[in-house]
């Protein structure tokens, strides 16, 4: 006798997105064509892949180095790029002291550098631009966001749309200039005359939640565990169903 | 090959344990869940085995403790490449559990879920034999939170999203049936060794 599994509680799995299983299981190479310095500590590196068969905002890949003697070092990568930008993706990488792939972005990758690649991986944290969307980073954790809104950007899409970010400062601010209307900026350790200094706090993302859009917000939190861990903290506080928050921490 | 100029990477030391794609995290334990820490006290968590077994049961925190102990020292490995060497969890082996329930012999495979609703699918050859545990200590502590606490499914011998946190129970079946990122492209099993991370490897 067959038994089908319903499980018991409320954290539903999201089921309409699909992956590609087959794109997420080869490698493919990603050719670098332009590197885009965003902050004192942060890349963009833009790469050609010809093959790649597309993503949604919020998804993630795999790269992979490789060194003369076949050593291999792979990391995750949220896409910061746009799907609209297709036969390209761009990922900002942060220069992590002693990172051994951050690294080497920084230090040795110039144009014409070939890296591997596979995915996009995760339809879990993809936003396909259908609900209204709270985007809430910090640091590189603004990256797979960016993705969403410059998708929403693109297609010119009245979804709404909001974005809070939190950087130490205004010059670590990443995609500063790219930053519109829909993003409010928190500053944890300088800012400019006449902004506050401190945390992200109740007091940013209560009035969000005050007048939340028709059918509510999906929200989306990304950044380091600490800052995921606060983040969806406030927002079960203000009332966001936990069931409508998606993280994605880097670790 | 597809050699990276100007890629060395850190230097080598041959056979360190490590699973092949992974790097030593040392002190770091990363945390990797895609939902809201869950607020649960050991007075809340029960733990459940039903499906094909003769006699399903749930087990409260004080009943589960009073199964006989086991405790875990070794290495863990997670998908997103790091591995933990020589931790050490305390709970209670899952064979203490599955002896009382009495699996039908059709059963093959278990979902795993959480008290939050994640799922994740395993082989039941790859729960029984001393090689999985109901985890509630980690390092001689009450194991936290973020980490799964108060208690998680530990599974070490397969990639770490297989561990469900926050355990709440195993449906036993005679079929496999795709979990949370199983669903979301993640391989069936997950072995590390064979680096089974995504469908298709
Ligand atoms: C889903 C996901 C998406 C991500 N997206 C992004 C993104 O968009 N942008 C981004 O910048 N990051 C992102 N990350 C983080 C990224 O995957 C890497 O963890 C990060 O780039 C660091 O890798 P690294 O190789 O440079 O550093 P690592 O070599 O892994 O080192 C990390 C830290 O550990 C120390 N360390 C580790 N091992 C050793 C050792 N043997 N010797 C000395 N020191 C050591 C290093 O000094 C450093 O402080 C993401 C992570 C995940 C899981």
């Amino acid at each position: 006798m067959t038994e089908t599994f319903a499980p018991v509680t409320r954290f539903a799995v999201p089921g309409r997105i699909e992956v590609s299983n087959r794109a997420a299981a080869e490698w493919q190479t990603a050719t670098l064509t332009e590197v885009r310095r965003e902050t004192p500590h942060a890349s963009t590196f833009r790469f050609a892949v010809p093959a790649w068969q597309g993503h949604l905002p919020g998804q993630h890949l795999m790269l992979r180095l490789t060194a003369e003697d076949g050593y291999t070092a792979q990391r995750h990568y949220s896409i910061a790029s746009p799907p609209e930008d297709s036969g390209h993706i761009e990922l900002t990488l942060d220069h992590v002291e002693g990172g051994e792939v951050s690294g080497w972005f920084h230090k040795v990758a110039r144009a014409g550098d070939a890296v591997e690649v596979r995915g996009p991986l995760s339809g879990f944290f993809a936003w396909p631009g259908d609900r209204p969307a709270l985007l809430i980073g910090a640091g590189s954790g603004v990256v797979p966001l960016m993705s969403m809104v410059r998708h929403h950007r693109a297609r010119g899409l009245s979804v709404p749309l909001r974005l809070l970010v939190s950087a130490r400062s205004p010059d670590e601010l990443i995609y500063a200039r790219e930053l519109g209307a829909e993003t409010t900026r928190v500053f944890t350790r300088s800012a400019p005359q006449g902004v506050p200094v401190g945390r992200m706090a109740a007091a940013h993302v209560a009035p969000l939640l005050a007048a939340p859009p028709e059918g509510g917000w999906e929200a989306y939190v990304c950044g380091s565990n600490a800052f995921a861990e606060h983040a969806s903290r406030l927002l079960v506080e203000a009332g966001q169903p936990v069931d409508r928050i998606r993280i994605e921490r880097f670790g | 090959m597809n050699v990276t100029r100007g890629f060395t990477g850190r230097p080598r030391v041959l056979d360190t344990g490590l699973p092949p794609g992974q790097y030593d995290a040392g002190d770091d334990w990363p945390v990797l869940s895609a939902e809201v820490t869950p607020e649960l006290s050991p007075a809340d968590w029960t733990f459940r085995v039903d499906g094909l077994v003769d006699q399903p049961r749930t087990w409260d925190w004080d009943e589960a403790h009073a199964l006989p102990a086991s405790a875990y020292e070794g290495d863990i490995h997670c998908v997103t490449s790091w591995s933990k060497f020589g931790v050490r969890f305390a709970g209670v082996s899952l064979d203490a559990f599955l002896n009382v329930v009495r699996p039908h012999g059709s059963a093959t495979h278990a979902v795993a879920y959480s008290h939050t609703g994640y799922t994740t699918n395993l082989p039941l050859a790859d729960l029984t034999g001393g090689r999985a545990w109901i985890a509630w200590e980690y390092d001689g502590k009450p194991l936290p939170a973020e980490h799964g606490g108060p208690a998680r499914l530990l599974v070490p011998h397969l990639y770490f999203w297989k561990s469900a946190k926050w355990v709440a129970g195993l449906t036993l079946l005679d079929h496999d049936e795709p979990g949370f990122w199983e669903q979301n492209g993640y391989h069936a099993r997950g072995n590390p060794w064979e680096e089974q991370r995504y469908s298709g490897d």
